[in-house]
């Protein structure tokens, strides 16, 4: 039953990305971008990692998918029908791209990967929040500071200039 | 599902479908959900690796920055294509070609 679930979402997530990357509608696209982000969050949950699917959804399907749905919809006319695009060069993008992925999947292959086993953690958020507060504390305190930069950047560069 | 190569290769695949959205779209919103994917593939490489390797919790950090860089990067993106859109009324990254009209 488990296993079931596990591959339903592993499709889920290959012909959403497929759709994303195809799709001649961009709101379809957009959209398919929302069930891949959503299976990735499942397989979170698989990997143990409780907080990271919680996060996932909420700030990559809450957040980023929201914006670019925005930018979507702010730079095209609504009243005109066109809310598609073409795509350029797909043969020779197609083909670097499938050797790419095939020296990955090689990679993976040949590599003896050293594997260690481990309990599952009744829940990651308390070890999460106290490495965040420890070892992390400097990292966690430039992202802060990043973050308003970008909040104060892209208010400056969106608004109209007068 | 308790196999690491398992997750290696969807995520291989991802950042494989990404590169190509980055490469072939001409939208540049397309790009930035192509990166989005790209991004997406190196989170649940790292999680897979924390698990894998005796959950640590470290790789959660790790993938836990990245999404804040992604919605950083998104935010000013959006900004800028916004922008470009008020200067050459499309959003075609092959036309534009120029900073300033």
């Amino acid at each position: 039953m488990i296993n079931l679930v596990f591959w339903f979402f592993v499709i889920l997530i290959v012909l959403s990305a497929f759709s994303v990357v195809l799709n001649k509608n961009l709101i379809y696209a957009a959209i398919s971008l929302l069930l891949t982000f959503l299976g990735i969050a499942a397989l979170y949950v698989f990997l143990w990692a409780d907080f990271m699917a919680g996060t996932q959804v909420l700030i990559y399907i809450g957040g980023i998918l929201i914006l670019l749905l925005f930018g979507i919809m702010l730079t095209h006319k609504i009243t005109s029908v066109k809310i598609s695009h073409t795509s350029v060069q797909k043969g020779i993008g197609g083909a670097v791209v499938l050797v790419l992925f095939i020296g990955l999947l090689w990679m993976i292959k040949i590599t003896p990967w050293k594997m260690e086993s481990a309990m599952e953690p009744e829940q990651t958020v308390n070890t999460i929040g106290t490495l965040l507060m420890t070892d992390f504390l400097l990292p966690f305190e430039v992202a802060s500071v990043l973050l308003l930069g970008a909040l104060i950047g892209a208010a400056v560069l969106a608004r109209k200039e007068s | 599902m308790d196999n690491l190569q398992v997750y290696l290769i969807i995520a291989a695949l991802l950042f494989s479908l990404g590169l190509f959205a980055v490469i072939t779209r001409r939208n540049a919103i397309a790009v930035l959900m192509g990166v989005e994917l790209i991004l997406n593939a190196a989170n649940l490489n790292l999680i897979a690796f924390a698990r894998f390797g005796g959950m640590n919790i470290t790789g959660h950090i790790f993938a836990l920055f990245v999404i804040v860089l992604a919605a950083a990067e998104v935010a000013v993106a959006l900004a800028i294509i916004l922008n470009i859109y008020q200067n050459f009324n499309s959003i075609n990254v092959d036309e534009a070609q120029q900073l300033k009209q």
